[in-house]
């Protein structure tokens, strides 16, 4: 632990600690630009500037200089102070006044940092430069005349996106970022260089010039759109919310967001369930919430009810609705809408073991029937990072599909599980921390989960202070259901065989509905997409952002999502249906408030009261593991159009045409 | 004057041909086994003994820098040294010489200089413009693969060595090492942050040492002739013969392998048939390539040479391309021209270098013109201090002291300019 100090106060820093982080922990603010965590370091913009004895008798960029014994730094010598007013000016000369009509405006480090650190006054007399726009797809807008060089979004997209279509290209002043071809970043996480971008140059394009961010009001929430549970700030203005933006969570998401965390908002406030429907001669018809529940009613389901969980539902929900089922005599539940039906009686076996963040440890990695770049694509980030950055080996059976990094594709079909080929199973044996991560499309196929169970044995990947078998899920649905009880052993099958006389589908779009055209299906839901289209009844309910829950992600992590607006309508928040509908059926469900839903939620299952991992503890079943000799199925046919909101959104549905369909934009727009 | 006998590159001018067979004649590649018979730290410590300072501007001790080499490079990390054959400072015109007429000097240096490093390969970085250059050197390289001097055991010492040419293609960083590295490993030439240094990683990783095309081409004469030979020239830490190009307002413009330390009077009258227009009419002189300040007439008549002389007067050796400057010469537009040549060439990376390249020649465009107001002589100034010394790699510093030194030296005649200019302007209003 060396010792340095800084600015008169002497502090041990850890080994390996650049001097700016030396600075950070001495409580001393560094002006930066192109550093930042997450990515590498570039040291180009030089505002990080300091003074450092011994060294060269000039200020050092403190970013890329690693600390040293003895080292005495200081930030606050006027050495420094005109470094980075010279640094700021220079910035500045070739840099738009644009502000007024700036996207970035009042979230600018460019228009911070200057205020803090630099000169009141230009000196600059001579023309400013001008550069033309790029094209860079449906999600960043550029400016690039604004643009000053850091060059984090070539980083981010080379190094965390794993895709090489941002670079830099002319020299000196001429100088420019670009996606070269004037063709879309062709990355999931495109977005996030948004984020990154200090300055105006790349802003949102779903979002330009909707809001100021003083205007917005900011909700802490958890993110839906797939089991990962990425944190989220979800900024809203009066009744609509603007925009979704990551939180830094290390355990989960570190500070990245898909573009479909991002992006699918404006979807939110299109196709909506405003109001009650009842079918009547065969068609959709509108009702009032009295006319709905006698519609209910009047079917006399007695106790042949049944309730199918979708992909988008928290916690809460789910338990008001099976509180209602159970107080009508049934325990017909089940949220694998798709008809899965693996084994759940153990939830260590259908869980992300490994956690998230210490995916990243792995050293070999075998993908069983999973697209995870689509399935949950912050954590193919993190197997990114095992490859790129430590070296692991990945070898993956199933469709082939580019997932940012070297791949060994065994082949797709799903009798590989049972018998891997010798050089995957000798790098497997001989890993310290080797990693099976089983898909979607490797859990559709029977047998394919017992036999990467029993490869996880046979290859010891469970071990103390190392659970290498994972299960990436696909619903943020998912885990929540299987605590809460949702799976019957047959999956939905068993479902169809019982002919419920009613059934509720909450937010559940991707059910084959066939099986179900004698029962009443009453849609509890808040977009009308296809499980709407379905129903017999639709009750109008709350999405995400309109509702306090809990929600549990892959790994078994408790997260809890606050209320950011209020649903459209005569929408509903879903557990208060449930509670309305007891009192139409004369049952009792046992709460009345939200609270009083929690918490008989929490009693009857504790892990859910408890935010953070819940421990499933690890008992792996013993389950048939033959697998069939069949191809393994892709799950996900268009990562950008996978529930009910993505596809009332036109910026997913752009992202589609283009990014999944390849239709060219860039040429219509001209 | 250096005798004949004490000149290192023989065929300077062309006069024979580069062939391996003329080259052999001339006493390369002879008993080169033996040379590297006497053991990898006995040649380093011949070199550092010579006295030898890198001959690409910096002047760092060339000894010095082979011993920061591994000693025992790993297998899976080689050691490679990359010659720096990549001339493009304006006024120099060395290394251009030295391959198209000697480059078998310099490719037996490559391999003396590999051996002592324990390099594996050695990369010859040459400029992209030079073609005809170029082609010398691919074929070169080939007759010494031909003749067994170069590959598997090459000249028969035992040691594998290989040697690459690749072309540039005409970006002036990447005379930069750390640039040079990267486009060496084709990515886009912008300087490395140091640490780490190319000799703990460099290219692709490995350790590197990045070395002028002078400074290894001089290594096989010094191992022959010994370290004191070459000591025996020039004043104390700037020892040696060095080749020196003038060029600009002199009679007979060259390129001439001297002594270092010898005076700028002997070296012009002796080599160069005089000023043109007689020592009276000298004006300025950048004494090492454009990056350095210019030094006036009268403190560069009987300045020695070298790096320490030139250093006195607030100059630098440099490569030792001296560019002189009679009356005639417009010196503004001179510094003026030289500040876009920096500006076209700036990396883009880091921003004071980027940003401040251009705004430099933009005023200094004005001041040529005396479009300007006085006090933008000091706004310049400013300037390029906030340049000089807050980038990643050294462009920025040769940026900023043509400037600086014009500045320093010619601010009277700035003034005047302006004065010409916006005085009249000024009684207008």
């Amino acid at each position: 632990m060396p010792k340095v100090t800084v600015d008169g106060v002497e502090l041990d820093v850890p080994q390996g600690a650049t001097v700016l982080q030396a600075c950070e922990l001495a409580g001393k603010e560094i002006p930066r630009f192109c550093y930042h965590e997450r990515l590498s370091i570039a040291g180009n913009c030089r505002m990080c500037l300091v003074e450092v004895s011994p060294g060269p008798p000039k200020p050092q960029a403190s970013c890329a200089l690693p600390t040293a014994e003895g080292q005495v730094i200081k930030t606050d010598s006027p050495m420094v102070k005109k470094a980075r007013e010279g640094v700021m000016e220079f910035l500045l000369i070739n840099h738009p006044l644009d502000c007024p009509i700036c996207d970035q405006g009042g979230e600018c480090d460019l228009q911070d940092q200057s205020v803090a650190y630099g000169r009141g006054a230009t000196r600059y007399d001579e023309n400013k430069r001008a550069v033309t726009e790029k094209y860079m797809g449906p999600i960043v807008k550029t400016v690039m005349t604004r643009c000053i060089q850091c060059t984090r979004c070539v980083r981010f997209a080379e190094e965390v996106a794993g895709v090489e279509d941002i670079g830099a290209i002319y020299r000196g002043e001429n100088m420019q970022i670009t996606s070269y071809l004037e063709r879309a970043v062709a990355s999931e996480l495109s977005g996030n260089v948004v984020d990154l971008c200090p300055v105006g140059a790349l802003t949102s394009k779903p979002y330009a010039f909707e809001a100021r961010p003083w205007e917005l009001a900011k909700t802490l929430g958890i993110d839906m759109m797939d089991a990962v549970g990425t944190n989220v700030r979800i900024d809203a203005r009066g009744r609509q919310v603007l925009r979704v933006l990551p939180r830094v969570n290390d355990d989960v998401n570190e500070e990245w967001a898909s573009d479909k965390t991002r992006h699918h908002v404006d979807g939110l406030t299109r196709r909506r369930l405003d109001r009650p429907y009842v079918r009547k001669d065969g068609q959709l018809v509108e009702a009032s919430w009295a006319e709905a529940f006698d519609a209910i009613k009047v079917a006399k389901a007695g106790k042949s009810v049944a309730a199918i969980a979708g992909d988008l539902v928290d916690c809460e929900t789910m338990f008001a609705a099976k509180a209602l089922v159970n107080a009508l005599g049934s325990d017909l539940l089940e949220g694998r809408q798709t008809g899965l039906d693996y084994d759940v009686s153990s939830l260590s076996a259908v869980n992300f073991n490994t956690g998230i963040a210490a995916a990243e440890n792995a050293d070999v990695i075998l993908l069983v029937g999973t697209n995870l770049r689509w399935e949950a694509p912050l954590i193919n980030t993190r197997i990114r990072k095992a490859v790129w950055k430590k070296g692991a080996k990945v070898f993956a059976i199933g469709p082939e599909k580019d997932q940012t990094y070297k791949v060994s594709w065994l082949g797709d079909d799903a009798s590989l599980v049972g018998k891997l080929p010798a050089a995957a199973l000798d790098a497997l044996k001989g890993a310290e921390r080797p990693l099976i991560i089983l898909g979607g499309g490797g859990l559709a196929v029977p047998g394919v989960h017992g036999a990467a169970i029993a490869l996880a044995k046979s290859v010891n990947a469970v071990k103390d202070g190392w659970n290498g078998f994972s299960v990436v899920h696909m619903a943020a649905s998912r885990m929540g259901g299987l605590m809460l009880g949702y799976a019957q052993p047959g999956g939905i099958k068993d479902v169809v065989a019982a002919k419920p006389k009613l059934a509720f589908f909450l937010g559940a779009d991707e059910v084959d509905f066939t099986g179900f055209a004698k029962t009443l299906k009453v849609y509890v839901g808040h977009h009308g997409d296809k499980g709407a289209h379905a129903a017999d009844v639709i009750l109008p309910a709350a999405a995400w952002t309109e509702k306090d829950f809990t929600t549990v992600n892959t790994e078994g992590r408790v997260q809890r999502s606050e209320k950011a607006v209020f649903a459209p309508g005569d929408a509903r928040e879903d557990w208060s249906i449930f509670r309305a509908l007891a009192d139409a059926l004369g049952v009792n469900v046992g709460f009345d408030s939200f609270d009083q839903c929690r918490a008989a939620m929490i009693a009857a299952v504790p892990a859910l009261g408890q935010e953070g991992l819940a421990d499933y503890g690890w008992s792996a079943p013993k389950l048939p593991a033959k697998p069939e000799a069949r191809a393994i199925p892709s799950p996900i046919k268009d990562f950008y159009l996978t529930n009910a909101i993505c596809r009332a959104s036109p910026t997913m549905q752009r992202c589609s045409e283009e990014l999944v369909h390849g239709v060219d934009f860039a040429e219509a727009a001209e | 004057m250096l005798a004949d006998k004490d000149r290192i590159f023989t065929n300077l001018y062309g006069f024979q041909p580069w062939n391996l067979k003329s080259a052999q004649m001339r006493g390369d590649w002879d008993k080169t086994k033996d040379l590297m018979k006497r053991g990898q730290d006995a040649i380093i410590e011949e070199i550092k003994a010579s006295g030898l300072r890198g001959r690409g501007g910096a002047g760092f001790p060339t000894g010095l820098k082979w011993s920061f080499m591994p000693k025992e490079p790993r297998a899976d990390r080689p050691s490679f040294l990359v010659i720096n054959a990549d001339e493009s400072e304006p006024g120099s015109c060395k290394d251009r010489e030295i391959i198209r007429h000697d480059p078998h000097k310099l490719i037996e240096g490559a391999l003396i200089a590999g051996f002592a490093m324990r390099a594996r390969a050695a990369y010859i970085y040459i400029r992209g413009e030079f073609i005809r250059e170029a082609e010398t050197l691919f074929a070169a390289v080939q007759e010494a693969y031909d003749a067994g001097l170069l590959g598997k055991n090459a000249a028969k010492s035992g040691y594998d060595f290989d040697v690459f040419v690749h072309r540039g293609a005409g970006a002036y960083i990447c005379g930069e090492e750390t640039a040079m590295i990267e486009s060496l490993e084709g990515k886009k030439g912008q300087p490395r942050l140091k640490p780490p240094f190319p000799a703990g990683a460099g290219l692709y990783g490995c350790p590197t040492t990045v070395n002028n095309v002078e400074s290894i081409a001089v290594v096989p004469t010094i191992l022959r002739r010994g370290a004191s030979w070459f000591s025996s020239f020039g004043r104390e830490n700037n020892k040696g013969t060095k080749l020196f190009q003038i060029s600009g307002h002199v009679n007979t413009p060259c390129v001439v392998e001297e002594e270092m330390g010898i005076t700028f009077r002997e070296l012009i009258d002796k080599h160069c048939g005089g000023i043109r227009g007689g020592w009276d009419n000298l004006l300025a002189v950048i004494p090492g390539g454009s990056s350095v300040p210019l030094v006036p007439a009268a403190e560069i008549m009987d300045c020695p040479m070298d790096f320490d002389g030139l250093k006195a007067v607030g100059s630098g050796l440099g490569t030792a391309a001296a560019i002189v400057m009679d009356k005639s010469t417009d010196v503004v537009q001179a510094i003026s021209r030289i500040s876009y040549f920096y500006k076209h060439e700036s990396c883009g990376q880091c921003t004071p270098c980027r940003e401040g390249t251009g705004w430099m020649w933009r005023v200094m465009e004005r001041l040529r013109t005396g479009d300007a107001d006085i006090s933008e002589i000091d706004t310049l100034y400013d300037v390029t201090k906030q340049v000089e010394g807050h980038t990643i790699c050294a462009l920025g510093d040769a940026a900023a002291w043509p400037i600086q030194g014009l500045i320093k030296h010619f601010r009277p005649e700035i003034e005047r300019r302006i004065r010409e200019n916006g005085g009249a302007l000024e009684a207008a209003e």
